[in-house]
Order: structure tokens, then sequence, then C-alpha cells
């Protein structure tokens, strides 16, 4: 009697299962393969950190934090934003914690999404945007990206799928999987483009800690775009804390009440051990962010020099733990490429088509790994490689 | 720089010369001829692996001893030091500061040749006023290196 088939949502189904788990899921069950394709950091939570989250469980604060999360923590936030990047917003009204940025994107669209509305979404990118948009009801746009820009969004690329059902724009610097980042400059010519129009930016800070030989810049500092903004961060990133799974939100009140109550409702509160935690890492992990940031960023020199050698094309990425090589020369198709590598030399590294259409010729290499492993890895590359080309 | 590229040897001694100049972007002759500048100098004082020895069953002894030590005229400690340096046996010496004067490392083949070896050699030096011998029994950490590292790549591919 009962049909599961006809009682599933048709957004939920309309949904693509994303492209990469079949690569993964064949990855999972191979053994002993070298792997450049994890998307956090190789380092566990410093252990201060850990130990903070450790005595609140200690001290028996297991209760539900307020739903924007602990005042105290949001006004660490508050001073760790305009510390480090110059940001200013209200702990009171302008911040909420969120369970990892996802729960951020994803209030974020919800808070400004009507049926139809379009959302820019520059590709390559995380996977997550255009199925929340689609969640929504909004219209995913994809915007691809250039390797001739370093993966930049620039003004006309932007001007080109501007319409007047564009709600938002997505903005993901430095950005997974390309390593990309868009400076000051850059950020100030497309503003130049957004000012013209009643866009939102949801811009996805989570790895602005990760930047190289540039600090990082967030669209809310430059000219008036703060108040059309929704900066999204946390703390998987800088501070090696993914499984704790702590993100927030930035955003003008009028904004932040609409997410407060999706937050509310949907979640209650992020985890109250991962807060405590947090408040730790914001007061005393600034030393935590450097050593890592200092040891990623050799790995980016040793690993952009071996493809150069390798000869395989790579712009030179200045954010993330990305490089994103161009692989079109052998004439097969990213996935193939990366399909081919796996079975006969045993290393893995992410098709850059799970990334967007744009992504199609390149692939997404991790340097969260040690220099040892990142070494034998691009020998196993080197090899495959000199293979082809024979 | 110069700290950078001392830590990244202190972390790791087999990176190779072209290795350390790319991860610090610098050009290959200057590397070399900076570590064999500290090598010279004597900032680089030696390069070694730290070794679990119980891995391949060669099992050694290792004690920490307290030493309490008359100061000799004009010559504090140093000397004193010195002269317990030259024992093969001794690995490591340091002057402390708190209830003793130096903390020696000392490892040997059993219990038996560290304590002949406190008792026989140290004891009787005239200087020593006193030991106290501490074995070791299990090593966790050295020089910021875990004895039992997790192996596993705990990580997921989660996208």
């Amino acid at each position: 009697m009962f049909d599961v088939n006809s009682v599933l949502s048709e957004r939920a189904t309309s949904l693509k299962p994303s492209g990469i788990r079949k690569f993964f899921d064949i990855l999972d069950e191979m053994k002993g393969v070298v792997s450049l394709t994890v998307g956090q950091p190789d380092f566990v939570t410093p252990w201060h950190i850990r130990e903070a989250g450790i005595k609140s469980l200690e001290e028996g604060r297991t209760y539900y934090t307020s739903n924007a999360g602990l005042l105290d923590f949001r006004t660490e936030i508050s001073s760790y934003q305009k510390r480090r990047f110059g940001l200013e917003y209200d702990p009171k009204t302008e911040i909420i914690v969120t369970v990892g940025g996802s729960e951020a994107i994803d209030i974020a669209f919800r808070a400004v999404l009507n049926t139809g509305d379009e959302v820019i979404i520059p590709e390559p990118c995380f996977v997550c945007y255009a199925p929340l948009v689609t969640m929504c009801g909004g219209k995913p746009v994809s915007l691809p990206l250039e390797e001739k820009d370093e993966f930049k969004l620039t003004p006309e690329k932007l001007k080109s799928v501007l319409s007047p059902r564009t709600k938002a724009i997505v903005l993901a610097f430095p950005n997974n999987p390309t390593g990309a980042i868009m400076t000051k400059e850059d950020l100030e010519a497309v503003s130049e483009v957004i000012e013209k129009t009643n866009a939102v930016i949801v811009s996805d800070e989570i790895y602005g800690e990760l930047t190289y030989g540039t600090k990082h810049t967030s669209i809310a500092s430059i000219g008036n775009m703060r108040e059309r903004t929704i900066v999204i961060g946390g703390f998987s990133k800088a501070y090696a804390m993914t499984g704790w799974r702590l993100g927030y939100t930035l955003a003008p009140k009028e904004f932040t009440v609409q997410m407060l109550k999706l937050h509310q409702y949907g979640i209650m509160c992020a985890p109250t051990t991962s807060q405590y935690a947090a408040i730790q890492a914001l007061k005393n992990g600034d030393d935590d962010i450097e050593y890592m940031k200092a040891e990623y960023d050799k790995r980016r020199r040793l690993i952009t020099s071996r493809l150069e050698e390798i000869g395989l094309r790579c712009f030179m990425p200045y954010g993330a733990f990305y490089v994103f090589p161009n692989v079109s020369e052998f004439g097969m198709t990213s996935e193939q490429f990366c399909e081919r590598l796996l079975y006969e030399r045993n290393t893995a590294i992410v098709p850059g088509s799970a990334f967007g259409e744009c992504g199609e010729g390149f692939a997404r290499i991790s340097y969260a790994y040690s220099v040892r492993h990142i070494e034998k890895a691009l020998n196993n590359i080197e090899d495959f490689v000199n293979d082809l080309r024979k | 720089m110069e700290r950078s590229l001392l830590k990244l040897l202190e972390q790791d001694a087999r990176l190779t010369d072209k290795q350390i100049a790319v991860m610090l972007g610098k050009e290959v002759g200057d590397i070399k001829k900076m570590i064999e500048e500290y090598e010279k100098e004597g900032t680089i004082l030696g390069y070694r692996a730290v070794i679990d020895w119980d891995k391949v069953g060669n099992e050694t002894v290792s004690a920490l001893i307290e030493l309490k030590i008359t100061p000799q005229k004009d010559r504090g400690f140093d000397h004193v030091a010195e002269r317990i340096c030259n024992y093969d046996e001794v690995k490591s010496v340091y002057l402390m500061s708190g209830g003793f004067d130096l903390a020696l490392f000392i490892a040997g083949k059993t219990m038996r040749e560290v304590a002949y070896f406190v008792v026989e050699k140290l004891a009787p030096l005239e200087f020593v006023t006193s030991t106290a011998t501490h074995f070791i029994l299990h090593k966790y950490k050295e020089e910021g290196i875990l004895f039992a590292p997790s192996k596993e790549d705990a990580r997921t591919n989660v996208l």
C-alpha cells in the first residue's frame, strides 16, 4: 500500500549525488593507496584547545548554550575578526555560532532565497552550494572561472551572468579546490559591479587564515559591501578542528535575525563542548595558526615545484591547502586520469570535474600531508605521467 | 630564515638540500653553504635517527641519575661535568636547578651494568656527594617523537 517513492521530496530527489562519491567508494575499497585526496588538516587539534574542551566536560558544562552561542564566545569571535581581518561585528546582534561552516552556508541561503531566485556560484568550488540553493527553491547559476585568470572571479565574468533575478553571489576564497585567492584589488573590482545590483554576497571564508605571502581580505571590508554580505567563518581549517563542527555567520542584524530563527528551530545550538574549546583557540591559538600555516606553505612550495618538474601545468595557488594542476594533455577526462592513476600507481587525487564542469581537465591535490607522503605520491604521479607520454 | 632552516633540519635531517631550498624559497647553493657554515661553527653538532631499539629486540636499560656535587674551587661545576662526560656510558649531562646538581642519562645493556657503573665509577668520584638512580621503565616520547605513533590516517574523504 505504502509507496515510499511517491512520498519523497521532489527537491531532495532532484539533487544529484555528489559525483565524487563513486570515486571515493573505489578508493575506500583499495588497500595501501597513497592518497592526496583529503580536504582536512593533517594536524590534530592543538592540545591546549582539546584540553579546554575536556575541562568544560569535567566542570559539567553539558547543557545547551544560548541559541546564537555562548556570548563570551561570540565576543571572542568578534575581537578575533577585528584583530585578524579588521572586521567589526556586534557579538550580541550580528554573530551566530553554527554547526560548522556548512550550516552557516545553509541558513544564509535559506534566510534570503525565495522560489526562483538565482544564486551565482563561481566554479570550480566546494560541492555544497548548488544543492543547498536548490533545496531553498532557488536556481543555482554556475559561473565557470578560468585557469588563465588564476581561477579568480573577474568583473567581466560576473557581469555576464547577472540578471534581474540574481539574489545572491557566492564568493568562496581562498578556494577549495583551486587554491585561488582574491586580493583586495580583485575584490574592489568585482564590488564595483556588485554595487550596482541588489545582490547579497555569501562569502565563505573558511580558509581565510590559510593564505601564503599575502593576508586574506574579506569582501565585507571593501567599500560598503558589508551591508549586503554574510560572512561564513569557522574553526575547521584554521585550528584543525574539523570534527568539532563549529562555524559562524557574521552579518548585519537584519540577516542575523532571520538566520537565527532557522538555526534555533533546526539546530538549537552548536555543541557546547566545542564552543568552550574554541574560546581557548581564539584566545591563545594565534601561534598555532602561524605554525600550521608555515608548514602548509613549505609543502605548497614543494608540491608546485615537483609539478613543474613533472611538467604538469599548475598556476601558483596562494590559499587553502590545494593545488589544481592541468591534466588535460593526455586525452582523457580528469576522472579517467584519476582512475587510471589509482589503478596503475595506487595513488589518489581528486578529479577536477567533481567541483563543477569547468573543473574538467584538472585535478585537485591536497597537501595536508607530511612531506614524505607528498614526495611518495608525487613520485608515483611522475612515473604515471612519464608512462602516458611514452 | 636562519631559524626556519635549522627548524626544518631539526624536524627531519634527511631532507635533501634541494627539498629544503624549494620549501624555503632559496637557491640550493645558498642552502648548501649555510649548512656547511653551521656545521663548521658548531651550531649543527650532528645528525641522528631516533630509534626504538625495543622494535629490533635490542633491549637496553637506561637510567636517570641525580648527582650532588661539591663544586671545585675556581672551576665550579664545569670541570666535574666535563670529567663525567668522558664516560661512554653517559649519554647526556645537564646542570640542574633545584634539589641536585647534575642530571645524567646513562645507558647500559643490563640493569646490573648500569648499577655497576654508578656504584663503581660515579659514586667514588671525590667530588660526588650523593647519587640517586631512577631506571627508565618505558619511553613514550623522545625529542618530540612519539614511540607508538598512530599509523593509520584516520581522516575520511567527505564531500
